[in-house]
């Protein structure tokens, strides 16, 4: 009985011992194989291209002649250039606007949603669909929806007696704008806050009323407690997105063709980066820019994290 | 590991309800609810109000884009003069058949690869322990934060150096080697499948690729499919590898197309915006389609990435 009883991960003998070790070899191979998809795309799509683009951040290179070796030269240039300062603060403006309102617009739907009950289904559709529209035709539908002179926000506003302003046309506008679009596509925001939402325990809400809280009381010290970590994981997300934002602001603004709009309030960062690596060839300064870029974000997310500490709270932490 | 496998299950409730009319389950039925208040009435009509406003450049989209040239920008919904010839001329503007083709192409390969590529890796790390896995899922974990942009440049070249620019392969053949978001996702479902079936069918004779094929990959199908059109999703609708590696016209994909035709007809001196409507509708047609088709794993998909995260 009691021999039966030991637990067999717990080997008696030597020979146990070596048959343990050779099927542990054995595991780590056959885990190696599995993995080795990720290993090799790793090496060879990441760990490489980081290595080369440092590299190629101190040199001159326009693909057809060799890189020319330059130092810091395209971290100084960077410094002075006045259209990096000018993505920067583009990229700034935008994003400082856009995560707070993304994600207070998102909590304000999810809250509806979870309010609807039985029929948030039906509209928690009606909110995702736009997040499904190729970033292309947004981009294309701000052209059209935001036309200062016969677009639809404009006629609208114009019914209760708003003169809007040229959304796509004065440079003080344009961001507006384009934050504006953005928040048509909140709807993966939404369904993460709402799953949150769904999963706070009925019983908290139950005997908060039984001690008499009252509806902000439990929105304040029950809701954004419990969905803290949600809100958190969308407000990092989105602010690493947003600071590389590119797609509708290019859609719109640049390209072929378009010179007459004043794109200059349009040029995110990345824009500028991609126009100088892909468009004027200039490899070596799209790279220096790109670890820029890269040391922005990872600065903004360590603050984020810093932050979340004292603010986001972990289920299970205090067990 | 626990607390995944609960967070999945509340939220297949949570999507359980998606057709309207069937009576969900959601929360547990609370004594004494009044049947209709102010607040309720409040709630369905701020409800409606943002669906309109979430719905309607779609239906302006679409009432658009069966408008005559000089009815574009009416703004009415439904078109005053009713026309099919925009979608008669938009084939002849543009080889939208061939960008279509493009797209199904590069669309189905990158999804299919990513999620097989996703799964064996996933697999490799939820069900074997070895030495150096936390190290080497840490790593995968990391390469999530680092902007495109850094390795954009360097992938560029590499795909130069083959001969492969200007040809469709860069637009999906990097997700042979799967993607770390997907290995993340996939590795929380396969954590979540009890241990002992696997030994079971380890005692019964399988090997290690059996009991990934049969027995592992089978019980994960949602997250699988959650992948595939997730990843659907995401090569559909790319615009910038297609503006880094696309030259020739016949080589576009959709989105790259509409860019192009936007940039002719949109601004650069040709107005015809019915054109550029009408390319976008047939754009995005697709993707509304594929949301009605999986809506369940999308919205199961994106629920268990806010609350894994």
């Amino acid at each position: 009985m009691a021999t039966t009883s030991t637990s067999p991960g717990a080997p008696s003998d030597t020979s146990a011992l070596r048959a343990k070790r050779i099927s542990r070899r054995r595991n780590t191979r056959a885990a190696l194989l599995f993995i080795s998809p990720w290993i090799i795309g790793f090496l060879v799509f990441t760990a490489w291209p980081i290595i080369y683009s440092g590299y190629l951040s101190l040199t001159n290179y326009d693909v057809i002649n060799d890189p020319e070796f330059i130092g810091l030269d395209n971290y100084q240039r960077m410094l002075e250039d006045p259209k990096v300062r000018l993505a920067l603060w583009n990229t700034f403006y935008f994003t400082v606007l856009q995560v707070p309102l993304y994600v207070m617009v998102s909590l304000a739907l999810a809250l509806l949603l979870y309010k609807a009950g039985r029929s948030a289904g039906f509209f928690r559709t009606a909110f995702f669909l736009p997040k499904m529209t190729p970033p292309v035709a947004v981009g294309i539908l701000l052209l059209l929806l935001f036309n200062g002179q016969n677009g639809l926000i404009n006629t609208v506003l114009s019914w209760v007696g708003i003169d809007g302003p040229a959304w796509t046309t004065d440079p003080t506008w344009v961001k507006p704008g384009l934050i504006l679009i953005s928040l048509w596509s909140v709807g993966s925001s939404v369904i993460i806050l709402l799953a949150a939402l769904q999963n706070v325990p009925q019983e908290l809400y139950d005997s908060a009323r039984v001690d008499g809280a009252n509806w902000w009381q439990q929105t304040f010290k029950i809701t954004l407690p419990m969905i803290s970590g949600a809100m958190f994981f969308i407000f990092i997300v989105n602010t690493i997105a947003a600071f590389q934002t590119f797609t509708e602001a290019y859609t719109a603004y640049f390209g072929a063709g378009n010179t007459t709009y004043s794109n200059d309030a349009a040029l995110f960062y990345v824009i500028y980066l991609f126009q100088q690596g892909f468009e004027f060839l200039n490899m070596g300064y799209a790279s220096a820019m790109a670890w820029l870029l890269f040391l922005i974000i990872m600065v903004f997310t360590a603050l984020q994290m810093m932050l979340s500490k004292r603010f986001v709270y972990y289920e299970g932490e205090q067990r | 590991m626990t607390a995944g496998a609960v967070g999945t299950e509340h939220v297949d409730d949570a999507g359980a309800p998606d057709v309207p009319g069937t009576p969900p389950t959601r929360v547990p039925p609370r004594p004494r609810k009044p049947k209709i208040t102010v607040g309720k009435i409040l709630t369905f009509v701020a409800l409606i109000s943002v669906t309109l406003l979430f719905i309607y450049p779609f239906i302006w989209l679409l009432s658009a884009s069966f408008k005559p040239r000089g009815e574009v920008f009416d703004n009415k919904i439904l078109p005053e003069t009713f026309t099919f010839d925009n979608y008669i001329n938009v084939w002849q503007e543009a080889p939208m058949l061939l960008w279509l083709w493009n797209t199904v192409f590069v669309t189905v390969l990158a999804a299919v690869t990513v999620t097989i590529s996703s799964a064996l890796v996933a697999w490799g790390f939820s069900y074997f322990r070895f030495r150096g896995r936390n190290f080497l899922f840490g790593i995968v974990l990391a390469t999530m934060m680092l902007p495109g942009a850094v390795t954009m440049i360097p992938q560029f070249l590499i795909w130069n150096n083959l001969g492969m620019v200007n040809t469709l392969t860069p637009m999906w053949a990097q997700n042979l080697f799967g993607s770390a978001f997907y290995i993340f996702l996939l590795r929380q479902f396969f954590l979540g499948l009890p241990r002992d079936l696997f030994e079971a069918a380890r005692i019964d004779g399988a090997n290690n690729w059996t009991i990934f094929a049969r027995v592992a990959a089978p019980l994960t199908k949602p997250a699988l499919i959650i992948t595939l059109i997730f990843e659907f999703q995401a090569a559909w609708t790319d615009l910038m590898r297609p503006l880094i590696y696309l030259r020739d016209s016949d080589k576009f994909t959709v989105p790259r197309g509409l860019k192009a035709l936007l940039d002719q007809y949109g601004f650069g001196g040709n107005w015809h915006w019915e054109i550029v409507v009408t390319a976008s509708v047939i754009t995005t047609v697709p993707m509304i389609i594929l949301f009605f088709l999986g809506q369940r794993h999308f919205v199961q998909g994106i629920a268990t990435t806010g609350t894994k995260g």
